[in-house]
């Protein structure tokens, strides 16, 4: 690859000095207190309506400014998910409209049924206690399935049968004649091969950003201003538009720092309602944080699914056909629907397509009474990449098959070109899989390990395990890809960088400064980014969401840069006409064909602010529309010791090797594979929020009772990478910031078969679990 | 409820404030006092990004009331630079290491580092983590957490401790 000048330097985050010295501000540190305080009263019931409330008591509670109830507010229903919008020419894209700021309607344990706003939050506390609720109950449905045949009253009744959607793509009947096949299924029964069929769950997983979600609204020049922990400022400027029916012009939303989102703060929560009560109380400063309890069920979390998987296989160690169908619990509003599991089945086809004759992949989204569930990083792959892993993990082990020499003959490769994608969108332009796993390989020691740990006695035993993964760059072709950067020479020569994108911890500004010094010819340090967004004056983009900003708002930056690197070059012509044409930019100075220097940068900065006769302040502003899409890739090979009475699993050693393109930032990117892996890791032993099937009620919403894995959970981490040059990518790059997450849990699933030779399918393989299947298996 | 006054030390400064007697340190710090460097993630003492040093012990300032830090010394993470602007080897550390993502748990991790760093002891990565693992981190994975404190403590050793040999 060519070695660039700003691309690819390991620098530091412009973000670390504020971060490290307690400066760095976010939402809570700028609100102006003491301000009023808001907090909402949930309904203790799972399913029915509200009959009446009565806040008598509670409006006398001293300090106690307003009590808003369900029966108080707009029957206006609006989307929250952070997707893009879409204007009339393609309205039948946009997301539906389910959620409404208060709502008699109970759909799940805790919905939101009435809000206090106080002097200060003890007085509000104190209100919602005295709030009298009387309730119709209807029975809770938290299975999907069961959800499907029907409940009395529809759990929205936008979908009367309680099905969000359901799709499924088949290989074509042209396709599957060619091998003499009518149905897929026809493929997958072929006695001339091996059949298995498997079923796999995977939990609701919860972000866990260590900083709550937290807004405060006030009126300012006519406006609501919200200053909001998000990673969709734009969308959220929109959705309260809606929400309280007002024109998206009226309203400005400020993002500060955010303290981690993970998809959380790509849904919209309760900003509307805060500017709604701002509004209600004449423009008067309002907060409203959500407790940590609050979080695990009155937020977003992952989509827990099921899995039914069936496959044939040759002895020549090829896949024949696979078939996944998926069940996806939406829980009581639809948040970001339907997307999530379609990216589950589509990765499990992905992953291992080479060789298939035939495939299907079909899934279901479903209302039920269950918690709010949305995106969460990997949106939807995991959990499809575990159960295709779990596949692969079998298959090799029922055969006495080597797991790796298994995925490789099989797995996605350079080229491949997703036949179900519109205009074949979705493809492997660059794929070093096969690179990967060889450092991977390597690293663990694998042939040496599965040697050693091979015919293992006793109730201490080690595995070593590998799951490969894909991920897709950003959303393009599935929905619409923009992103608007706009750059600023500065008086000194140094350049002003302003992104609709947002810095959600994961790097960006950091990046974007480098590829915008790249685009435009001067050092990262020239480059000052303004990190936060203000609606009224950020360029546009959707925000932090599916690894995309590097590769759309990255094309932005570009374009952008060498926009203003053209402005530069032609104001330094028009400046100096005896240099000549094909001046260059470079060492803070401008260059004529000859390589004699025409003038320092700065002092043609200076000129472009005041000179008399020709000043001209030069900036670029670019809207990149992407159509393209990348498919990164990767591995995670781990080593562990399971402890069977115990059902304790200890990873000793891990390590994820990737495929994102060429490393805008190297240093970042590995802050990236270590974070992820640590979620992953999470997700594969511990973490799963548990609600009561009965109630719908969540049954571990503290971190006490919900795991996530501290300092002494997880051992050393080690990301390695293997680039390559993709060419749809800005500067080469494809999606970074999910795939991390996707591998590490079906490695140590697969280390766990290999320690023990049991099969676990259903994640997270918590110690009950554990202890479960080794006892089924007569191991203890 | 009747406000009172504290009189304690913070960042080195004699401070005196109102507080209501049934609020907690890291309210004061943060609503009075406008110290919103130290970080409110859970308010109950699960994740520790609310760490503060008083008397130079590490603290979840979320849990303490304020009324207990009457005629204390207390130190927050805006009263560890140096006067002369320069960071601590802690915070210098964790740029250097790139232990910093989203950076909300930060203040809090180096809070409890410098009280790891103050003792001039020098520690194993294991001894790290468990000295650490009252810290919940979303972002890194503690893995460059880790390397900054392992750095800055070695680097300390040298300044204030045995400058001992390691022999893990």
């Amino acid at each position: 690859m060519e070695q660039l000048r700003e691309v690819g330097r390991p620098i530091t985050r412009v973000d670390a000095y504020d971060k490290v010295t307690g400066r760095a501000k976010f939402t809570d540190d700028l609100c102006p207190k003491p301000c009023l305080e808001a907090r909402i009263l949930h309904s203790t019931i799972g399913n029915g309506r509200v009959v009446s409330i009565d806040t008598t008591e509670a409006k006398k509670v001293p300090g106690v400014v307003a009590v808003f109830t369900c029966f108080d507010v707009p029957d206006r229903p609006y989307p929250v998910a952070g997707h893009p919008w879409y204007a009339d020419s393609h309205a039948e894209k946009r997301d539906l409209a389910d959620r409404k700021l208060l709502d008699d309607r109970i759909r799940i344990y805790g919905d939101n049924i009435a809000v206090v706003v106080a002097e200060d939050t003890v007085a509000c506390d104190r209100a919602l206690r005295k709030i009298k609720v009387e309730y119709e109950e209807w029975p809770v449905v938290y299975d999907p399935k069961e959800s499907l045949k029907g409940t009395e009253h529809p759990v929205q009744d936008i979908k009367p049968d309680n099905l969000v959607a359901h799709t499924c793509a088949l290989t074509s009947p042209e396709n599957l004649a060619k091998y003499g096949y009518k149905t897929v299924d026809d493929a997958i029964n072929d006695p001339a091969y091996h059949h298995i069929a498997i079923h796999t769950e995977t939990g609701e997983q919860s972000q866990v950003h260590i900083e709550t979600c937290t807004s405060f609204c006030y009126m300012e020049g006519g406006k609501i201003v919200c200053v909001a922990s998000t990673q969709i400022p734009h969308i959220m400027r929109r959705v309260i538009g809606q929400a309280l029916g007002i024109p998206w012009g009226d309203v400005r939303v400020i993002k500060p720092y955010i303290g981690g989102g993970f998809g959380t703060k790509q849904d919209i929560h309760y900003e509307p309602l805060n500017a709604w009560i701002c509004q209600q109380l004449g423009g008067r400063c309002v907060r409203l944080e959500l407790s940590r309890e609050e979080l695990f069920w009155d937020t977003s979390g992952r989509q827990p699914k099921s899995f039914d998987v069936e496959a044939s296989y040759g002895d020549d160690m090829l896949l024949h056909a696979r078939s996944i169908r998926g069940w996806s619990n939406t829980g009581g509003y639809i948040h970001h629907g339907h997307a999530l599991v379609l990216n589950s089945v589509n990765s499990f086809r992905w992953l291992y397509h080479t060789n298939e004759v035939a495939s299907r992949s079909e899934a279901w989204t479903v209302y039920t009474n269950g918690p709010h569930t949305g995106a969460m990083r990997a949106y939807g792959v995991p959990e499809g990449v575990w159960t295709a892993e779990c596949l692969m993990g079998d298959i090799a082990h029922d055969n006495g098959w080597d797991g790796v020499e298994f995925r490789l003959k099989n797995c996605i490769r350079e080229g491949f070109v997703d036949e179900f994608t519109p205009g074949g969108a979705v493809a492997a332009h660059t794929c070093t899989l096969p690179q990967c796993v060889e450092k991977g390989k390597e690293w663990i020691h694998w042939d040496e390990k599965k040697r050693e740990y091979a015919n293992q006695t006793g109730p201490i035993r080690h595995g070593v395990g590998v799951a490969f993964f894909v991920y897709k760059t950003a959303v393009a072709p599935f929905a619409l890809e923009t992103a608007t950067s706009r750059v600023t020479l500065n008086q000194d020569g140094s350049v002003q960088l302003q992104m609709g994108a947002t810095e959600i911890g994961q790097g960006a500004d950091t990046v974007f400064s480098q590829m915008a010094a790249e685009a435009i010819g001067v050092d990262t340090e020239d480059v000052h980014i303004v990190s936060f967004q203000d609606t009224d004056v950020a360029p546009y983009d959707a925000g932090a969401y599916a690894s995309r900003q590097t590769y759309v708002s990255g094309t932005a930056v570009k374009k952008a840069g060498l926009e203003l690197r053209e402005k530069i070059l032609a104001f330094a012509h028009r400046l100096y006409p005896a240099a000549g044409e094909n001046l260059d930019l470079r060492d803070h100075a401008i260059w004529d064909a000859t390589g004699r220097q025409v003038c320092t940068l700065a002092s043609l900065a200076l000129e472009a602010y005041y000179n008399v006769d020709a000043n001209d302040q030069l900036s670029a502003y670019a809207t990149a529309n992407v159509h393209t899409n990348a498919i990164a890739t990767g591995c995670t090979f781990a080593d562990v010791t399971v402890d069977m009475p115990l059902g304790k699993v200890t990873v000793n050693r891990i390590i994820s090797v990737q495929d994102n393109g060429r490393l805008i930032n190297p240093k970042l990117v590995e802050q990236q594979v270590h974070g992820g892996m640590g979620q992953s890791i999470g997700f594969a032993l511990s973490e799963e929020v548990q609600v009561d099937p009965k109630t719908g009620r969540v049954l571990n919403d503290t971190l006490l009772d919900y795991k996530i894995p501290t300092m002494m959970d997880l051992p050393d981490l080690k990301a390695d990478f293997v680039e390559s040059d993709d060419p749809t990518g800005p500067y080469g790059n494809k999606a970074v910031g999910e795939t991390p997450i996707i591998s590490p849990a079906p490695a140590i699933r697969d280390a766990i078969l290999d320690a023990t030779g049991v099969k676990f399918y259903h994640m997270p393989m918590t110690p009950q679990r554990l202890v479960e299947g080794f006892k089924r298996e007569g191991l203890i | 409820m009747a406000m009172r006054i504290l009189k304690c030390t913070i960042n080195g400064k004699p401070v005196e404030v109102g507080y209501d007697p049934r609020e907690s340190l890291l309210d004061t710090l943060r609503d009075r006092l406008h110290l919103t460097g130290t970080k409110r993630g859970c308010e109950v003492g699960e994740c520790g990004a609310c760490t503060v040093l008083i008397d130079g012990v590490a603290t979840d300032s979320c849990l303490y009331l304020t009324d207990w830090a009457q005629g204390k010394d207390i130190l927050t993470i805006e009263g560890v630079q140096k006067a002369d602007g320069s960071l601590d080897p802690v915070q210098q550390a964790f740029i250097d290491e790139f232990a910093v993502q989203c950076g909300f748990c930060i203040p809090g991790i180096i809070m409890s580092a410098i009280e790891m760093e103050r003792t001039g002891k020098t520690y194993t990565r294991d001894e790290i983590r468990k000295q650490l693992s009252g810290h919940l981190c979303r972002c890194t994975g503690y893995e460059n957490i880790v390397n900054a404190v392992e750095k800055a403590v070695d680097v300390m050793d040298g300044v204030v401790g045995e400058g001992t040999e390691k022999s893990a």
